[in-house]
């Protein structure tokens, strides 16, 4: 479980996470949404510690991760996996080095158990006889599901994603989508998806938080979010004209 | 060792060819702008040796990989950051500067001045050349010159600069990479800084060294 208690965090004069305080369950698909530039995305990379929060604390079940040091931060994040926005992939290693990456620095495995692991890793995902392909040769897609295979090499207990449907087309999203709460649930993970996408929301949205202008504005599930009385999110959820059809349809 | 070879041995090429054409041309300038019958010939060959030891294999050779290495460690680094994968080896545990910087300054501090000595040996070779080519002295004349009062001294003294500006050459581009914040257009923008700045440094520090070193 991850916790967040009231972090603040702010870019010069800009307050971009304003008293945030929100709770991350273990086994569950935990999705941030809010509109582009609302702070979800600083907001995962301060719980990862990409970022220092200004104040605020950020536990990782009992520990409390942002006062720890550079070593123990460098323990916890050994447990974290994470995927974003833009893949991150490895541009010089292939697919199979990209996945072996994490195993390569942090295990004493022999190099045929590594190998084993990787193509484990990546036949969870669906990625099959591109080992010795570069990224560059990857679809949009298919370099999603490899940054996965790289996130859970490790079997880590909490994952992050950021954005993992950006620039996808709407079945390979959903693929994708099936795919992280298929994993968080046979691993126990804590997973928190940042997204804008409302087909993800439906699709695999468990607890839902949504943020906006640095703020929780509304926590629930994804039958509560169709019946909210949160304006903002309500414009948010009923952006597209189809889904103001429905709801109007529906009233 | 993949460093070693993308730093180091992919500049051979372009220093062996620059280096031919510096020593033929300070050749020929010294042997044309010292045509006095009081200077006896041979000063041409020692004033090209001392030359190209002296200054120019260090130097130039230093402002050549300052635009070739150091725009490339800029740029690679600045793409890993703004596609989010220095983050990713953060992410990992890694120390990301360690990892990607410190391979680049050990290759660029060990295999520099081996570029120097080759750029030393095929500078004089193509000063020799010119005066085979041109027939402006005679070939006797300057070989006596190359090996008249040498002192070893000088090739420490060029080795000591080297292995500084290899040093100023990786981290400036490392440090403009590695801070980048944006897109594309502020990649390019460090890897020019990263040559502007490496290249400023190289030259005070050209002065600095030569006055410690020689005075």
């Amino acid at each position: 479980m991850i916790r967040v208690k009231n972090i603040n965090k702010s870019f010069y004069d800009k307050k971009v996470l304003d008293d945030v305080t929100v709770s991350f369950e273990s086994g569950k698909t935990n999705l941030v949404i809010g509109r582009s530039g609302s702070g979800k995305t600083i907001l995962l990379k301060s719980i990862v510690g990409l970022h220092e929060v200004d104040s605020g604390e950020i536990w990782f079940d009992d520990v409390l991760f942002n006062k720890l040091d550079f070593n123990g931060k460098q323990e916890i994040r050994k447990e974290m996996g994470m995927l974003f926005q833009g893949s991150a992939l490895f541009d010089s290693l292939t697919v199979e080095q990209n996945v072996r990456f994490p195993l390569d620095m942090f295990t004493n495995k022999s190099p045929a158990e590594k190998i084993d692991r990787v193509n484990f890793c990546l036949k969870r995902v669906d990625i099959l006889n591109a080992n010795q392909l570069f990224p560059a040769e990857l679809s949009g897609g298919m370099k999603k599901r490899v940054a996965i295979a790289r996130a859970i090499s490790l079997n880590p207990k909490y994952l992050f994603c950021d954005e993992p449907n950006s620039g996808l087309d709407p079945i390979t999203a959903i693929l994708i989508d099936a795919l992280i709460k298929e994993l968080t649930e046979e691993y126990n993970m804590t997973t928190i998806v940042n997204t804008h996408d409302m087909n993800s929301v439906m699709e695999i949205g468990e607890k839902i938080t949504f943020i906006d202008e640095g703020k929780i504005c509304w926590e629930g599930t994804k039958h509560e979010i169709l019946h909210s009385d949160c304006e903002i999110l309500n414009d948010f959820v009923f952006a597209n004209s189809l889904a103001k059809q429905l709801r109007s349809s529906d009233k | 060792m993949h460093e070693l070879v993308y730093l180091g041995l992919n500049s051979v090429g372009i220093i062996t060819v620059i280096s031919v054409f510096m020593g033929a041309v300070i050749t020929l300038q010294t042997i044309y702008n010292t045509e006095n019958p009081f200077l006896p010939s041979y000063i041409v060959g020692l004033g090209c040796r001392d030359s190209i030891i002296l200054e120019f294999s260090s130097t130039i050779t230093a402002l050549i990989l300052a635009g070739k290495v150091g725009s490339n460690i800029a740029s690679e680094i600045g793409t890993m950051r703004i596609t989010e994968q220095i983050d990713a080896l953060e992410m990992m545990g890694v120390n990301s500067a360690s990892y990607l910087i410190l391979p680049k300054i050990i290759a660029a501090v060990l295999f520099n001045p081996f570029l120097t000595l080759i750029s030393i040996c095929v500078g004089i070779l193509g000063g020799w050349g010119a005066v085979i080519l041109t027939g402006a002295m005679t070939s006797e004349d300057f070989i006596y010159g190359i090996q008249y009062a040498f002192i070893p001294y000088y090739i420490t003294y060029s080795l000591i600069k080297t292995v500084v500006f290899a040093f100023i050459i990786t981290t400036v581009a490392a440090f403009e990479g590695y801070y980048v914040d944006g897109g594309s257009l502020e990649v390019g923008r460090a890897s020019t800084k990263a040559v502007v700045f490496s290249s400023i440094l190289i030259l005070l520090f050209n002065l600095i060294l030569t006055q410690l070193l020689l005075s």
